[in-house]
Parts: C-alpha cells; structure tokens; sequence
C-alpha cells in the first residue's frame, strides 16, 4: 500500500460577507466548508464538482495560493497551511499546480525556455547548460519538439500549451500536482493528448495528480479514487468503480445520470432514468441536505466507499 | 419519408470565405444539408472545423467587407446568401431563431431581462406595449421559469446561468421561429443544468413543429439529442447520417478517431486514442485531395479519392472519400 | 442606496478633518507671515505685536486650529489679510464665476468629446479614428498654458474674436446685454479648455465601442432582427457610456484644477485666479479656505461618480 503523500483535515476557506450601515461582517460564504480526504504517493485523486462547489479554492488551499481559515493541510507530516512551514519542508517545489487556460497561465513575454527554466532557476542551482539540457528534456517528455525552446506561448495551440504547462509543472521534480480543469478548453483529440501525457508522466516520475474537473468521463478515466464535492462539501467519496457502479448520495446519482452518453441505442433509457433521478431529486431532496441546505457528514458504507448520509439513513442502516 | 414540403432549410455548395491579408480562404468548403421540420440536425465537430461558419452564414452574422459567401441556402423561397441587411432583419428573430454559447455574455448586462425577450417581439408583431409584457411572461413560463412576472424585471447578473440560457431560449423562440439555431447551447453549463435545457430545447420542438441545427463539439450531447448528424473537419462535411447509424456504425476514419478518443470506455485505463498532427489552420489548409490524409498518414495513398467525394454508401449515410474502405487504426496492424 | 450614500458622507468626515489639519499646518508652516513687506514698514515693532495679537496669531496652534474649524462650520472663513474682506464673500463672488465658466467648459468638453469618441469607435482604424487619435496625441501632449496662451493670442489678439480679460465688459447693459457678455468673455477659456481635458473622455468611449461591438450580446441583437442602428444606440453605445458616466465626477472636479491656469491666463476672476493670487500674496485665510473647499468639492465628485455609477449599471446597484 503506497503511502498517503497529502492529508486534507477538516479544511474549511470562508469568504466573509460584508453589508448593513456599518459594513461590518454578517455572514460567510463557506466556499469550502470541512473537506478531508487523503491522496496517496503517484495515485490521481479525481474532485468532481459543478461550478460553484468549492472544487477550485480546494486546489488553491492545498497548493497554498488560498488563505485557508480553518483545517490542517498535512505534508510528510506537517500542517502546511503556513507559509512558513511551507518553506520549512520545501513544499513549493514539491506541489505544482496546472491551470485551465493555458493561454493566461505562461507569460506571453517569455520565450518557453524562461517559462519551463523559472520554477528549476527558483529551486536550484544549474549551469546554463545543464538548464538547458533539463528543459529539453522535460519538453521531449511531453512530446514537444526541441526547437521549441526558442518560441513564445502564443506560437503554440491549446493543447501544446498545456503541455508545456504540464512540462513547467514537472521541471522542479514534483510528489503532487494539482490539475484544475486541465483539458476542458481543449479539443476531444487533444484532450486525449494531454490526458496520455499526464498518465506517463505519472508512471515514469510517480506523481501524484488531485485531478479537478466537472468532466466526470475524464475523471474516471483517470483516476483510482474520487471525491464528489457540492456546495463546499464531499457528497460522496471512494474508489472509481464503487462511485460509478453504486453512487448511493442522490446528488451523485443525479450528476451521473445527466452525463451525456454516446450510447445512441439506450438513449431512451437513459433519458427514462434521468428523468426518474431528478423527480426522485425533487422529491427527496429535503432529506439529504440539512436545514442550512448543506449536505450532512461522511458515513462509511462500504470498503472504500463513504457517502453523506441523512442521519435517519443511517439509524436504519445499523 | 424524403417530403419536399417538410424541408426547412436547403443548404447547397456553400463557400464561405473569410479575408486574410487579402485573399479569401474558405472556412466551410462547399457544404450541403437539409433541415427538416421535427428534425434535431447536429453539426458536429472540432474548432476550426468550419461549423460556426455555417451559422454566421445562415443568419448573415458575418462581417460583409471580409466574408464572401456564395453557394445557395434555401429558406422557402428565399435564398439567404447574400440577402439584404434589411431582408435578414425581416428573418432573424421571425424565422429563424438563434442560442448560443455563454448565457451571461448573450445578454445585456445593463437590460431588464424581460425588455430583452420583448425586443424580438418589437420588430417582427404589432403588439403594444403591454402585450408584449404578457408574451413575454407567458414565454418564461414555457421555458420552466419560477415566478415568470418577477423574472422580467431581473437583470442578466441576478439569475443563475442555467436561467440565463432559459431566457436566450424564451428570446429564440418568441416569434415562433420555424428553424432554431443552437450553437453551443450548452457548452458553458454545468451536467445536470446541460440536461434540463436539452430537455427543454426538445419540448420547444415537439411543440412547435420546428427544425433546430445543433452546433456542437460534445458527441455525448449529440449521441443524446440529435435524429441526424454531419461530422465536420476542415471545412466540410466529411459524414453525415441518422444518428444511430453514425455510432453504431461510423465508417469515415476521422468520426471512428473521434469516437475512440472520448475518455468513456469502461473501465479500461490504457491510453486514449490520439490523432496524429494537428487540425491546419485555416491559411494552411489543404484544398486538394482528403484534407484528413495527413493525419492517418498509415493509409496509402491510392486509398484516397483524388478529389474526395461524398458518397452514399447506403441509404442517407454518407461518407467523404473512400479511403474508409480501407481504413485501420495504426495499432490494429 | 440612500444608506449607502449616507455611509458615504459620514466616511467623507474623518477624511475632511485630516485634510483640515494638513491644511492648517501647511498654512502655519508657509515661510513669513501675512504682515511681511505689506503694511507700512514704518509700524512699530510694538503695532505689528498688537496686530498679531489681534488676529489671535500667538495663540497656541491647537487653539487656533479649533477655532479655525469652529469659525468654518459656521460659515466664517476668516478674514483675508489683503483685501480686508470676508474670505467667504470674497469667494462667493469668485465662485459665481467660475461656476458658469466650469459649466461651459462642461458642456463644450462633452459636446466635443461625445460626437469623437463615437466616430473613432464606430470608424475604427479608418481615416476618422486616426485623425482623432492624431488630435488627441497633440491636445493630450500640449501644456495647457502653451495652449491657452496660443489660443489668447490666436483669438483673443490677433483675430480679436473674443475679449481677452475679465468677466464683462465695461458698457454692457441690460440682462441680455450682461448676459452676452458674460457668455462672450467665457467662450473662449471654455472651449479651450473643453479642447485640452477632451483625451480621457474620448477614449473611454472610443474603447467602449471597440469591446462593446464584439460582445456577443450584441450578436444576440442582431440575432432578434434588431435593426442596426437601434444595435449600436441602444445596446453598443449605452454600454458604452458606462466608463464615462464613473469618470464623470472625477472629470467634473479636474474642471476644477484646470481653472487655475486658464483662470489665470485669461484674467479671469474666478476661484482658480484666487487660489494663485493668494499664493503669491500670502494670504492663507483666502488659501486654506480655497483648499477645503477645493477638497470638499473633490470627495464630493467621487461621490457623485459613484452615485452616477449605481444608478446607471444594475450590477453594482445597491440594495
């Protein structure tokens, strides 16, 4: 069994809602409000979520751009929700992050040689031509060609871009990256490009990805275990196959069935079955969410699997 | 089954070029369709691919001093290539009506929502004032809107997106337009919000008879939505058939890549299919030959037609070239 | 919303007494006092203590300082050293003037700016936006007082289409016939100065044009059969206004320190002409009283701006 490379305890990031005559604080918005869940060494952990859910300012947390107000981050042991603990355990280079829009994220001044270079230049110390050297390397890993090097983020379409967002997160030899949204602006044939790269890179570098997406087909693709996340709560997290086959919280299955399938032959079905989860939803929809509308805490209901349960559900279950 | 007088839309040999430093390049490269009323067409393919091109030309969205349109887009008998800015006026919104991607960006921040679906009613009915207002209400209410009469005082930013895109829909189809474009309807919602206006977009259609072109990139909505479909690369129409037909059984290599790239499989975890190279931009795009012969580059020459043709290889499935007959993923050997 | 205006007003407050005390220490700090080089320099020692004594100039400054502010709440400016007037009807009278010439100016810089920022963004790359953008380099580049001077000269002196000093002229009379010469005496520094403050205005909407054009609610527009023109009234252009509706107050109050040159260019007893005069005379019971008002005029554009601001876009409409 791989070791856990991260641990998300209780994490919670408040925005504060500021309104009356004197402007002063009177309520949050709990954009994350008490998340846990734990990634092992060179496995992808899949965070589903529509927008809006909370998905997003979880990544920034762990990767430290996002002012966490409450809840431990655990790295080789220690809570690096402080900056300087962050430095202590050199948690900067060991976490990279990859972003959706890989047009705003390079530096559209900087040739690729810089963009890959600065996160290598920022944790070691090179010659020249050994930099040189590392980013042909990391350019060739994701199948870019060498001359590369020499040219500017716009020459380059989407998926190319990503790559090399992908080769910059690998320079300084990451264990995590966060990947939020990483091929949703791309092309179908593309996104199959990057997803592959990723994968090898995983295997030969054993990284670990938290993949963000609301894409749940490329999710489960990718990864072994899931959290499915709404309104700044899991709903329901474990392994791929048992949240696929069996989703048990009634947002899962909603979220399940309303994915389009390419199955044109039980088209019908699945409309049929759609239809059934959402009046199921609007019927029942009370009792999974409490009285502030959010979903209740995570009960296990199986190996691997555990699921935000109504507490009368889980009174019958025993 | 094929009765002239259901066809909407008759689209034939359609060039439409856009202007680059001087000289027009053909973005949609001689396409032909037919829409049907009752009927879901889906033009479906990567960006670039020429599918918006379409649209813009249809609806004469288009910027008229850097875009040459020619070929025939038949609406009764009215051929809308090249219409008038006036007799386009007359269409739009009447005849035609248009959705598109981002719900938030296709409304006027600094407008009523209510005002903006009784715009459409202003210049295509005599309806006063108040008339409108009540259109309008009636209109939200048929689009599944709660509270239709508080909802035509909110502005664009107070909604949700998914009932921003029910008020682009209440707006496309206020004046009963016989033809619905949708182009990327739901791109920019969430699944569960996608679902519910394609349910929706469907219902419209039951209920008013009307044939809508579905625009998209995403073959899972396809799959779920469209009676017929037209795969599109580089510009043209490379297969086109009933939707069961096409994923069932696929023949053109670029629709059978397609399919096998989509991360769906079931609970395999090996690589997704990749397409060798990349979509040519529209400057480079080759005009002779099978534009997609370079991306199988594994498949002989002689495979391809020389000047690839749109063939019927059996009842309304067609397919462009006939290097299919031959074709084999590059791993099958 | 009126709360919110309120609130605004209060915080106005805090930020009028910390300009009041700046104010008030610049004026103590300023080199000399009001008597230096101007009452007979045959005084007496012992006349000049008692003068100062008499305007409470050796109190301690806490104490003047609150005395000051007691006496300015209570409309009492202060006596100006020099003209031995009240500060506070000496620039009432000033203020008159300048009000009108600000208002002029108003109207000419909009009349101007508006009809070119909509040709350049309507027109744009064509020949209309370049010679636009062309005016706006020059007029954007030009000191003001090189352009006033210019203009004095050009129009004022050698064409002699319009008076080149004061107000009114000597012989006018009647209401109209004050009228017209008012208005003769101010077309000049208005349009002048119109021309100069046009730059931000012009791009502000020539840029909000530009965005506006391709935003795709304006695709939607067209989509519903809108007739063109209507398009570009009513969903590019007003869209477009927005940016200036915000600067707007800022733009208003910026009349303010323009005057100061212009006024001065053009002998134009106004509060700007005041400001320098009592600068160079050192009469800082005119000065301070001129920089409060200048000031409160200030916090209060801002505020105006966003008002305007709140009420034309929905989006940031308070509740």
């Amino acid at each position: 069994m791989a070791e856990e490379i991260i641990q998300v305890k209780d994490l919670k990031v408040h925005y504060p809602v500021r309104s009356g005559f004197w402007n002063r604080i009177t309520d949050y918005v709990r954009a994350v409000d008490g998340v846990s869940f734990s990634i092992k060494e060179g496995e992808t952990y899949g965070l589903i979520g529509e927008s809006g859910s909370g998905k997003s300012t979880t990544g920034k947390a762990i990767v430290g751009v996002e002012k966490v107000t409450s809840g431990q981050i655990l790295y080789k042991g220690e809570d690096i929700t402080k900056e300087s603990v962050r430095r202590k355990v050199n948690y900067n280079k060991d976490v990279q992050m990859i972003f959706q829009d890989s047009m705003s994220s390079l530096n559209p001044r900087k040739r690729i040689e810089d963009i890959i270079a600065e996160p290598i230049r920022n944790f070691e110390n090179l010659t020249t031509d050994q930099e040189r050297d590392r980013v042909q390397e990391l350019l060739s890993i994701v199948g870019m060609p060498s001359d590369a090097i020499y040219k500017f983020p716009h020459e380059f379409s989407g998926g190319q871009r990503q790559r090399i967002g992908i080769a910059r997160a690998v320079a300084t030899n990451p264990k995590l990256i966060v990947a939020d949204e990483p091929t949703s602006a791309l092309d179908l044939s593309v996104q199959a490009q990057v997803l592959n790269f990723m994968k090898h890179i995983q295997q030969q570098y054993n990284i670990a990805f938290l993949f963000i997406s609301h894409d749940l087909g490329v999710v489960k693709h990718m990864s072994e275990n899931l959290a499915i996340m709404h309104r700044g709560r899991l709903v329901e997290v474990g392994s791929q196959e048992e949240i696929y086959k069996n989703p048990a919280h009634i947002y899962t299955k909603r979220l399940l069935s309303a994915i389009p399938k390419v199955d044109v032959e039980h088209r019908a079905e699945h409309a049929a079955r759609r239809r059934e989860i959402e009046r199921e939803f609007l019927q029942d929809q009370a009792n999974w969410y409490d009285a502030d509308g959010r979903v209740y805490p995570l009960t296990e209901v199986g190996p691997n699997h555990q699921v935000a349960l109504p507490k009368e559900q889980i009174r019958g279950g025993e | 089954m094929d009765n002239q007088q259901n066809v909407l839309l008759d689209v034939e040999k359609l060039h439409t070029g856009y202007r680059l430093q001087g000289e027009f390049y053909d973005a949609a490269d001689g396409i032909g369709f037919t829409l049907k009323c009752n009927e879901i067409l889906a033009i479906v393919g990567e960006s670039g691919c020429g599918k918006s091109t379409i649209v813009s030309s249809i609806v004469g969205l288009y910027d008229r001093k850097n875009t040459r349109v020619e070929g025939e887009i038949r609406y009764k008998n009215l051929n809308l290539v090249n219409l008038s800015e006036d007799l386009f006026n007359q269409v739009r919104g009447n005849n035609i009506g248009m959705i598109f991607q981002d719900p938030m960006a296709s409304l006027n921040p600094l407008m009523k929502v209510g005002d903006q679906v009784a715009e459409a009613l202003l210049y295509h009915t005599d309806m006063n004032k108040q008339q409108r207002r009540d259109r309008v209400i009636e209109l939200f209410n048929q689009v599944g809107m709660p509270k239709p009469e508080a909802m035509y005082d909110m502005y664009p930013h107070e909604l949700s997106g998914g009932l921003r895109q029910r008020v682009v829909i209440a707006m496309a189809v206020a004046c009963k337009p016989e033809i619905i474009i949708a182009d990327e309807p739901t791109t920019a919602l969430d699944v569960t919000i996608q679902a519910q206006i394609l349910d929706l977009l469907k219902k419209i259609q039951k209920e008013s008879d009307s044939g809508i072109i579905l625009i998209t990139h995403d073959l899972g909505v396809v799959a779920e939505t469209a009676d017929e479909v037209a795969v599109m690369y580089a510009g043209q129409i490379v297969e086109k058939a009933d939707v069961k037909t096409l994923f069932t059984h696929p023949l053109h290599p670029y629709t059978r890549s397609l399919l096998n790239s989509i991360p769906q499989s079931d609970g395999d975890k090996d690589d997704l299919h990749v397409i060798q190279g990349t979509v040519p931009s529209l400057k480079n795009m080759p005009r002779t030959g099978d534009r997609f012969a370079a991306r199988i580059p594994w498949i002989p020459a002689e495979a391809h037609e020389v000047d690839p043709q749109l063939h019927e290889v059996e009842p309304n499935h067609f397919v462009r070239c006939t290097c299919w007959k031959t074709f084999h993923f590059q791993d099958e050997g | 919303m009126w709360k919110t205006v309120l609130r605004r007003v209060l915080i106005m407050i805090p930020q009028l007494i910390l300009l009041s005390i700046i104010v008030f220490m610049l004026a103590k700090m300023m080199p000399g006092d009001p008597f230096t080089g101007l009452i007979n320099p045959n005084s007496s020692p012992k006349e000049i203590a008692r003068l100062k004594q008499a305007y409470g100039l050796n109190d301690p400054v806490p104490v003047q300082y609150v005395r000051w502010i007691k006496n300015l709440l209570h409309g009492d400016l202060g006596q100006s050293y020099i003209q031995h007037v009240p500060v506070a009807s000496l620039i009432a009278d000033r203020a008159q003037n300048t009000f009108w010439l600000s208002l002029l100016s108003t109207i000419f810089l909009y009349g101007i700016a508006i009809p070119m920022g909509i040709s350049a963004g309507k027109h744009e790359g064509e020949w209309q936006d370049r010679a636009i953008s062309v005016f706006n380099y020059v007029t954007y580049a030009i000191p003001g007082f090189v352009f006033y001077l210019l203009g004095l000269w050009l129009f004022g002196f050698t064409l002699g289409w319009f008076p080149i000093s004061g107000t009114v002229a000597a012989n006018a009379s009647g209401f109209w016939g004050v009228f017209f010469s008012r208005l003769q005496h101010m077309i000049l520094p208005a349009i002048l100065y119109a021309i100069i403050a046009t730059t931000g205005t012009v791009q502000y909407l020539r840029t909000g044009i530009i965005d506006n054009k391709v935003e795709d609610y304006v695709k939607t527009a067209r989509s519903k059969g809108v007739p063109e023109k209507v398009v570009f009234n009513k969903h590019i252009l007003r869209n477009s206004f927005l940016p200036i509706a915000a600067f707007m107050g800022n733009t208003i109050t910026g009349l303010l320190g323009g005057s100061l040159i212009i006024e001065t260019v053009f002998s134009f007893p106004g509060m700007g002409k005041l400001f320098l005069d009592s600068i160079s005379q050192r009469d800082y019971t005119t000065l301070t009283a001129l920089i409060m008002i200048f000031g409160t005029l200030t916090l209060l554009g801002n505020l105006l701006s966003d008002i305007i601001m709140s009420l034309v876009d929905p989006r940031i409409r308070v509740k």
